[in-house]
């Protein structure tokens, strides 16, 4: 495997006394499809919102394309436009249409000119099939609209990494396939991706790495068949029965 | 309205069409009905005002015979009184609009330390909101008027001392009213701002600003009205405002009554204008971008 882009060291976070992450320890090689699993309260989002610094980590290191985050600024804004994220609550825009919402991180950010951004903005509202609905508000949109602006959002800053924080757990059960179908498309082009979720269908199909978090730590690290088989410990097997029973 | 979106159609534009409708419906009922709460609340204040002046009128006519005729529009000495009595319109007008303007600036720069992670600057704003809101408008006029001179060592003119008086004083309160609303942005606007990797300043200025100025429209009306009303205690340091005008017309012809009353009335038509601009203003914000 070549260099990991995503090198996570002896990773834990506080808040306030309860230890959301001890000792966490991953790397993301380029193009890694890695699916983190968990009950709640499990650390899985802390983590990879530590990867965009949305969370600062108390001890260990973050290193993204070789870059560690931390103290330094200017790091991690440039670190940021590399990575993209896509939240749960989508958290569009509410007072820009989306084409607007789409557009403000490339011309902002990346000081593309409107004419850039605009068509760069197209071009993925076309990829995640709403071009259509360019000049309408979010709040105009359904929940699975929405979430695929956001993806097209993210993807306009061109990262080399996107983070998914569970995001088709806002959504009405008939509007989780068209978010999941835009994400199996992402991973298809090669993209690398962190993704929190409770969608297995969706790990089975798209990753290459799974991750089982509990209590703030990574309890199994294995490749999809073997984990979906055979879990190696007693923690994962329960919950994978919990969550495949139904 | 989320619940009915969700429900309706499978297929987008199935889904689109259905929606539509539903969002028409809504802004059509709306429209309905905000101008007539509006029509209601206007005509309760008109309704109100004419009683109340026909029942003074009635009290002091039991005191002594009503002079209208200083006021009158009949007459030309009336005519000249009313046009002596409206020249102080501009002034008034002039004072309030550029000290709410420097007041809004001000209260943002104040508001925004607020914020900060850093305790100095969160410390900075609570002095300086508690500080100038303790200090009473009249008195701050007047210290402003004959102190800053001697302390500064500067001429500062009637005008200009109104303004920062009547600009310093309500910046405490457009500091708070700026506080509450860029603390009531979601936390998820900022963090998709973070990811999007836009600085503080691009942050400020297109997610969180624009979306905090709309939630503050309505007190920020309010604080336009009130320093419209709270101008007229710059007459006391000579300013030919609308109050002052008054009280020199009160002094050459004795009758108080019919002066100040003409006085309530221009205070209240420029008072019920601004509102009324400020309510559309509310509107058409708001019809901009419908939220679910």
């Amino acid at each position: 495997m070549s260099e990991p882009i995503i090198r996570i060291l002896n990773l834990a976070k506080f808040f306030g006394d309860f230890q959301a992450l001890s000792d966490v320890s991953l790397s993301v090689a380029v193009g890694e499809r890695m699916v983190i699993c968990g009950p709640s309260g499990s650390g899985k989002s802390t983590l990879i919102r530590c990867v965009n610094q949305l969370e600062r980590h108390d001890a260990g290191q973050v290193f993204v394309n070789g870059v560690e985050l931390g103290g330094n600024r200017k790091a991690l804004r440039s670190a940021r436009t590399d990575v993209g994220m896509v939240f749960q609550q989508f958290n569009l825009f509410p007072h820009l249409s989306v084409l607007d919402n789409l557009t403000l991180g490339p011309m902002r950010a990346r000081k593309l000119s409107r004419e850039e951004a605009t068509g760069l903005a197209r071009r993925y509202l076309e990829r995640v099939r709403i071009p259509e609905q360019a000049d309408k508000f979010p709040g105009q949109l359904s929940g699975g609209q929405q979430q695929r602006v956001a993806i097209a959002r993210s993807l306009c800053m061109e990262p080399k990494i996107m983070l998914f924080d569970e995001p088709t757990s806002a959504l009405d059960p008939e509007m989780i396939s068209e978010v999941l179908d835009v994400m199996v498309e992402l991973a298809d082009t090669g993209m690398t991706m962190m993704v929190v979720t409770h969608e297995m269908g969706f790990a089975r199909q798209v990753a290459d790495t799974m991750v089982f978090m509990d209590g703030g730590r990574v309890v199994e690290q294995s490749s999809p068949a073997e984990f979906f088989s055979s879990p190696r410990t007693e923690r994962g097997r329960t919950f994978l029965q919990q969550i495949l029973q139904h | 309205m989320t619940a009915m979106l969700k429900v309706s159609g499978h297929r987008d534009r199935g889904r689109d069409y259905a929606r539509d409708g539903v969002r028409d419906g809504v802004r059509a009922r709306d429209r309905a009905r905000v101008p007539l709460r509006l029509w209601l609340r206007l005509r309760l204040r008109l309704r109100l005002w004419p009683g109340l002046l026909a029942l003074s009128l009635l009290l002091t006519g039991c005191a002594g015979q009503l002079q209208w005729y200083v006021v009158s529009p009949l007459t030309p000495a009336g005519q000249a009184n009313l046009k002596f009595m409206l020249g102080g319109l501009k002034y008034t007008i002039l004072l309030s609009m550029t000290a709410i303007v420097i007041s809004v600036v001000i209260g943002l720069l104040v508001a925004l330390p607020a914020l900060s992670r850093n305790p100095i600057a969160r410390g900075f704003n609570k002095v300086y909101v508690e500080i100038i809101r303790a200090v009473p408008l009249l008195v701050l006029i007047l210290w402003v008027y004959y102190g800053l001179p001697i302390m500064m060592g500067i001429a500062i003119n009637v005008f200009w001392a109104g303004v920062l008086a009547l600009a310093l004083s309500d910046s405490a309160f457009e500091a708070e009213i700026f506080r509450a609303g860029i603390q009531s942005i979601d936390r998820g606007q900022l963090e998709a701002s973070d990811s999007l990797g836009l600085g503080y300043i691009d942050r400020m200025r297109y997610v969180v600003l624009p979306q905090a100025l709309r939630r503050v429209l309505p007190p920020l009306g309010n604080q336009l009205v009130y320093m419209l009303k709270m101008s007229s205690l710059v007459s006391v340091i000579g300013m030919e405002e609308l109050t002052r005008r008054a009280n020199e017309l009160v002094t050459a012809e004795y009758r108080p009554l019919e002066t100040y009353t003409v006085l309530i009335l221009e205070y209240l038509v420029l008072i019920l204008i601004v509102s009324a601009a400020v309510r559309w203003l509310e509107r058409r914000l708001a019809s901009r971008d419908v939220r679910s």
